[in-house]
């Protein structure tokens, strides 16, 4: 096991020495929710009626920003070969660098959130369900973004092919988090809310193991 | 005094470009190193007085009561946030066109303070107008252009981080420091525009010519020692900075020999 | 996990590449034992690198098989080779130790093995600097450094001595010398003669399509 927190934690020191990792997706976050009343308006009651939709949909689209250079990096600097050919399953890297590419983008959004539901009039009741829901949810979107960049390794505009690639794996993650994430906010009939928690948590399980699996083999694919 | 300081700028890129580089900046240092322990002592001065004044000698407003008292902040910072950004255009215009070796450093110090006091301006603005307006954030006019400033700010500082080479990346945050200069403006009229279009609820002007004058020397107060504390920060940026390129500097002449 | 674990065997036998639509070798066949070198020659293009990363199971073989045979059933190649390419695998954000202390890491290497390996390459004294500000030579003996780190019986080395300058190549001779002498392999492509003992050449060029076809 010491192999997979060694790339964990290298992954997570690169992320903060270098420019370009969490911090910048969560500045894309903040600026794509606060474009959002320049289109529709500043009416409070319809911004809190679009601000679980509008904050998942800012959370996709920044969590796929910083997935470019999840192997990319490493390929252009030959570390990726010397991962492939490591003892240590390449599934077991993959999950590695997953958990990383989540503690530097996926958790800076979650706990930027917040501030943004506040922007968008969503009542304070709204913010523990929103980042609950963002917490269960946000991992399926590294790892299932994972799997799309291992696709995109070596490829020119990679940054867009994976945007292409991996935005309509995420549609599930989009449902059930905005789903549990506005159960507090409007009468959901039934339990649908507590539902919606529970199956966004069950895809991020089924993509714990889609993710790692998917991603070994798309890369080993690429390298060769 | 004009005609001078030209000429020796251009009298210094004509020298080599190693001892123009090294000059300057220890020069700096010598100079800043004597100064920082005043401009401490001002900001420190100014910011207790000014908030010993805000706190215990300001009168509560007869409308808002004692939530009138984060104004002090508010405003304060909100002027902040626009002098920031003037240094860093000052800062550009000197490092792109006398190419001064303490210009960039001086506009990428100011960026952050700039952006601090940016969010400090817009989250004193929305807590103090929960308890005006009922909620913490409006999409108003005044706190839209300063949300706008904040991500110019923030992309200035993105860029500098993102360009490894910090020749390359001064020249090219200068010129982004002018174009959103030049942006400010057509921001602030759009986002007017946009925000009359929707007519929102009637707001409470934060500021304005309407403040009572027995308010006004807090703020002003406050509002100085809020400026040199800026400075003061700004200056312990620029140390950090010249100090940060010339262990870089070290670092490669050490890899070298 | 892996203790120093012994290669008994590699062999190739009718191996051929095919990358694109131009096949780049055919028909190619040797076997390399322990303590033994094999230096590929030919010219560019002929599949020097190709043959490096088909070892390494880093290219997929288009045809024939190359077996790598360590002292127990249960080794693969990722348990007996270390591959060293074009690449340096050098992160330039992370010091030389951090770099080095990665791979110990990864590899279940003990951390004190570190500061041996850097001081094979004349790299001792930098450690603490970030690999960025490192020379393209340094670089490069940042990555070879790995070598000396991680104990694995068969290297597959491609062209190991490009930047290097002819200190730093005479600290690469001796480390494979020794290699050689602890049972260990060496497969190389490289255009220099390093004047090591027992080294077979194989030329690649006469497995080319330009020589059968």
């Amino acid at each position: 096991m010491s192999a997979f927190w060694a790339l964990v934690q290298r992954d997570v020191r690169l992320a903060t020495r270098v420019g370009g990792g969490g911090g910048m997706a969560v500045f894309f976050f903040l600026i794509v929710l606060s474009i959002v009343p320049f289109g529709i308006g500043p009416d409070l009651n319809l911004l809190t009626r679009i601000a679980p939709g509008m904050l998942w949909v800012a959370l996709l689209l920044s969590a796929l920003l910083t997935l470019d250079r999840l192997f990319q990096a490493d390929q252009e600097d030959g570390t990726l070969d010397l991962l492939v050919m490591a003892p240590q399953p390449l599934e077991l890297t993959v999950l590695a660098k997953a958990i990383s590419h989540w503690l530097t983008t996926g958790l800076p959004l979650v706990v930027a959130a917040p501030l943004l539901g506040l922007m968008l009039n969503l009542p304070l009741d709204g913010m523990l369900p929103l980042m609950g829901a963002m917490l269960v949810g946000s991992p399926a979107l590294s790892l299932l973004g994972a799997v799309g960049a291992a696709l995109a390794v070596g490829v020119r505009r990679g940054g867009l092919l994976i945007s292409l690639l991996v935005l309509p794996f995420y549609v599930p993650v989009l449902i059930f988090g905005v789903s549990a994430s506005r159960a507090a906010l409007v009468a959901v009939p039934g339990d649908l809310g507590g539902q919606s928690l529970l199956l966004l948590g069950a895809v991020s399980l089924a993509s714990l193991v889609v993710g790692p699996v998917g991603g070994a083999a798309a890369l080993r694919v690429a390298v060769k | 005094m004009t005609c001078r300081f030209v000429a020796l700028g251009l009298h210094q890129t004509d020298m080599a470009w190693s001892i123009h580089t090294f000059a300057n900046p220890t020069r700096f240092m010598r100079f800043s190193a004597i100064v920082l322990p005043y401009v401490w002592a001002l900001a420190g001065a100014g910011i207790g007085i000014g908030l010993y004044l805000s706190f215990f000698v300001a009168p509560p407003d007869y409308q808002q009561g004692d939530s009138v008292r984060i104004m002090f902040v508010h405003v304060p910072a909100a002027w902040l946030s626009q002098f920031g950004y003037g240094i860093m255009v000052a800062s550009s215009i000197m490092a792109l066109i006398f190419r001064h070796p303490l210009a960039d450093v001086a506009a990428k110090s100011a960026a952050p303070i700039g952006a601090v006091f940016t969010f400090l301006a817009l989250v004193a603005g929305g807590l103090w107008g929960k308890p005006m307006w009922g909620t913490y954030w409006v999409w108003d006019a005044r706190t839209t252009s300063t949300l706008v400033l904040l991500f110019i700010y923030l992309g200035y500082m993105a860029l500098w981080v993102t360009i490894e080479d910090p020749n390359r990346a001064a020249r090219v945050a200068a010129v982004l420091a002018l174009v959103g200069a030049v942006n400010l403006p057509i921001i602030r009229f759009s986002v007017d525009w946009w925000n009359t279009l929707h007519q929102p609820a009637s707001v409470f002007r934060l500021d304005g010519p309407t403040i009572h004058s027995s308010l006004l020397w807090p703020l002003f107060v406050v509002a100085i020692g809020f400026t040199f504390f800026f400075l003061g920060v700004m200056m312990v940026r620029m140390r950090a900075e010249i100090l940060r390129r010339r262990v870089r500097t070290l670092q490669m002449q050490q890899a070298a020999g | 996990m892996t203790t120093s674990e012994a290669l008994n065997t590699l062999t190739v036998t009718g191996l051929a590449c095919v990358r694109g639509e131009r096949e780049v070798f055919r028909d190619l066949s040797f076997r390399v034992g322990a303590g033994e070198m094999l230096t590929l020659v030919g010219p560019n293009g002929s599949g020097k690198s190709s043959l490096l990363r088909q070892i390494a199971g880093l290219l997929d073989i288009t045809a024939g098989e190359i077996l790598v045979e360590g002292s127990r059933d249960d080794l693969s190649v990722a348990d007996l080779a270390l591959y060293a390419g074009h690449l340096d695998a050098v992160k330039s954000p992370l010091s030389v130790i951090e770099n080095l202390g990665f791979w110990a890491q990864f590899y279940g290497v003990p951390s004190e093995k570190i500061a041996a390996a850097l001081e094979i390459f004349g790299l001792g004294h930098l450690g603490h600097l970030p690999a960025g500000v490192l020379s393209a030579g340094q670089k490069r003996r940042l990555g070879l450094a790995r070598l000396a780190l991680i104990d694995r019986p068969l290297w597959l080395l491609d062209e190991p001595t490009v930047s290097l300058d002819t200190a730093s190549i005479a600290a690469l001779v001796d480390l494979m010398q020794g290699h050689l002498q602890q049972g260990g392999a060496i497969v190389a492509a490289t255009h220099v003669d390093l004047g090591l003992d027992g080294v077979r050449p194989l030329d690649m060029g006469h497995h080319g399509r330009g020589e059968h076809g």
